[in-house]
């Protein structure tokens, strides 16, 4: 639900130790985006650039060779630091789906209040910056719709500040946004989202490294398999050749599956510009039954 | 849209969680599946660590599991927990240690004869994507023997899917996300394009 920023839970988040690669606590507190908060011994953004690209290059040299476009992210991906010591060395090992996995955690109505998908309400006022609706489809493999199923989402605000203890770059926080939103997805797999485009931020990836604008999503399936998290990105986005996560899916056409489109016909005139974003889950494995099939799950049949 | 080949529809990519998931995927008593010292509630605690053996202040986790009796859960609510409803799901971001907590059941076996075990899904800054894998109980040796994952591991990998029981009925299991004892992570992709 839309709540008032609530700074007891702002600021008993603990500060981790390992923050020298994000926006981090280490950033200065007033206005001096200068130089004394910069690592010189920082990697800079050439340095990085060149990596992305040597590894871009290599991809494009595979796929002419025969190998199959990638459609995920590389676990793998030295430039963006952080994942040097959290991704598995071993291959992902194969396995059959058993019964739990076949199936998901069913959320409904009951679990999130409809009001939720409205992130620029329940303050005292109305976030600053430019209003958005972002709609879409959730999908399997199959093109099935998702349906009651729950979509989470979390961004920065229009000023590219997140509200954590751990985002301090010096950039406002909104009172009248806190930037969480959840809905249930429709009988034909839809969702929808009135919120603020969140404004792009730095982090300490490596010297003057700044994360395209994004929202986080979360999505559930109709199985567990089918559970992932993600970012939406937005059309057009100068950043998007710098950035080691949006570059760590190698392949142009996955990467664009995370950009939205821009929709001039369901802008609502002196009020709000529209994005769409379909998901697609991978396919399911589990043999549906008719029932689930014709869809609306969630605790309405109860 | 984003048609392939066969007609199917290519998945969207994941992405890593972030840093700042956290003022938005925890929920009240999110690792609570039942209350703690409810008849028959358990402990799952681990430590997530990365390759460097140190561990992972900023990850979350998810369990997804049958109950007690090995029926997958078909019930909402697990956002606002009424304290009886067993819903089968539960999220625990891991603490400054890296700790993850859920009080939850021992899960039944879902086939007669199967080895239980909770599903689980693993997210962290620095991971690119989420990781499945599974945490097993330890008990029933003859059900771990069989059951078609274990079987397909060497030792030393399997192990790491196995909980350890603790004297008060709990269970350890902690994961690895690199290294010296790297726990299993699952691909339960068939067909799609690879992913390193």
């Amino acid at each position: 639900m839309p709540e008032e920023i609530n700074l007891d839970v702002f600021n008993a988040d603990p500060i981790t130790e390992d923050v020298s690669d994000e926006a981090t606590e280490a950033a200065p507190k007033t206005h001096a985006p200068a130089v004394h908060a910069l690592d010189t011994a920082a990697e800079s953004q050439a340095d990085l650039s060149a990596e992305m690209k040597a590894i871009g290059e290599a991809y494009a040299q595979a796929l002419k060779g025969g190998a199959p476009a990638e459609t995920q992210p590389r676990l793998d991906y030295a430039p963006y630091r952080s994942s040097v010591l959290r991704h598995p060395t071993k291959d992902l090992h194969h396995a059959d789906p058993e019964t739990i996995e076949l199936y998901s955690p069913a959320f409904g109505h009951m679990d999130v209040h409809a009001l939720e998908a409205d992130l620029t309400i329940g303050h005292n006022g109305e976030p600053l910056g430019e209003r958005i609706v972002v709609s879409g489809r959730v999908l399997d493999g199959d093109g099935r719709p998702v349906t009651g199923q729950l979509v989470e989402i979390w961004q920065a605000n229009s000023a590219g500040r997140y509200i954590h203890k751990r985002d301090q770059h010096p950039a406002p926080l909104d009172p009248n946004f806190t930037g969480v939103g959840r809905c249930i997805t429709g009988a034909d797999g839809s969702y929808s989202f009135t919120t603020i485009k969140p404004g792009a931020y730095p982090w300490k990836n490596h010297l003057n490294a700044w994360r395209p604008a994004h929202i986080h999503f979360s999505l559930f399936g109709q199985e567990f398999t089918q559970r992932i998290v993600t970012q939406m990105y937005f059309p057009g986005d100068q950043l998007f050749p710098l950035d080691p996560i949006y570059q760590s899916i190698v392949d142009q056409d996955a990467r664009d599956r995370l950009v939205a489109t821009y929709n001039h016909e369901q802008t609502k005139p002196e009020w709000a510009l529209a994005y769409n974003w379909d998901i697609v889950l991978t396919g399911s494995k589990r043999t549906w039954t008719e029932n689930e099939a014709l869809g609306a799950g969630g605790d309405e049949n109860e | 849209m984003n048609s392939n080949a066969v007609g199917k529809l290519t998945s969207t990519p994941g992405q890593t969680v972030g840093p700042f998931y956290g003022y938005a995927l925890p929920f009240a008593k999110d690792r609570e599946l039942l209350a703690p010292g409810s008849p028959g509630s358990i402990r799952l605690q681990g430590t997530v660590y990365d390759g460097a053996g140190h561990p992972i202040p900023d990850a979350i986790l998810e369990i997804w599991q049958a109950d007690a009796d090995g029926k997958v859960p078909h019930r909402t609510g697990s956002l606002v927990r009424d304290g009886y409803t067993f819903t089968g799901f539960g999220r625990s971001a891991v603490g400054n240690t890296g700790v993850f907590t859920f009080t939850t059941v021992n899960p039944g076996p879902t086939e007669e004869g199967a080895a239980p075990f909770i599903a689980v899904a693993v997210f962290a800054r620095g991971l690119m994507n989420r990781l499945f894998t599974r945490v097993y109980l330890p008990e029933d040796e003859e059900a771990l023997a069989k059951d078609p994952l274990l079987s397909s591991l060497d030792p030393d990998r399997r192990r790491t899917l196995i909980a350890h029981r603790d004297p008060d009925g709990g269970l350890s299991w902690d994961i690895r996300l690199q290294g010296d004892g790297e726990t299993v992570f699952l691909d339960f992709s068939s067909a799609e394009g690879a992913s390193k």
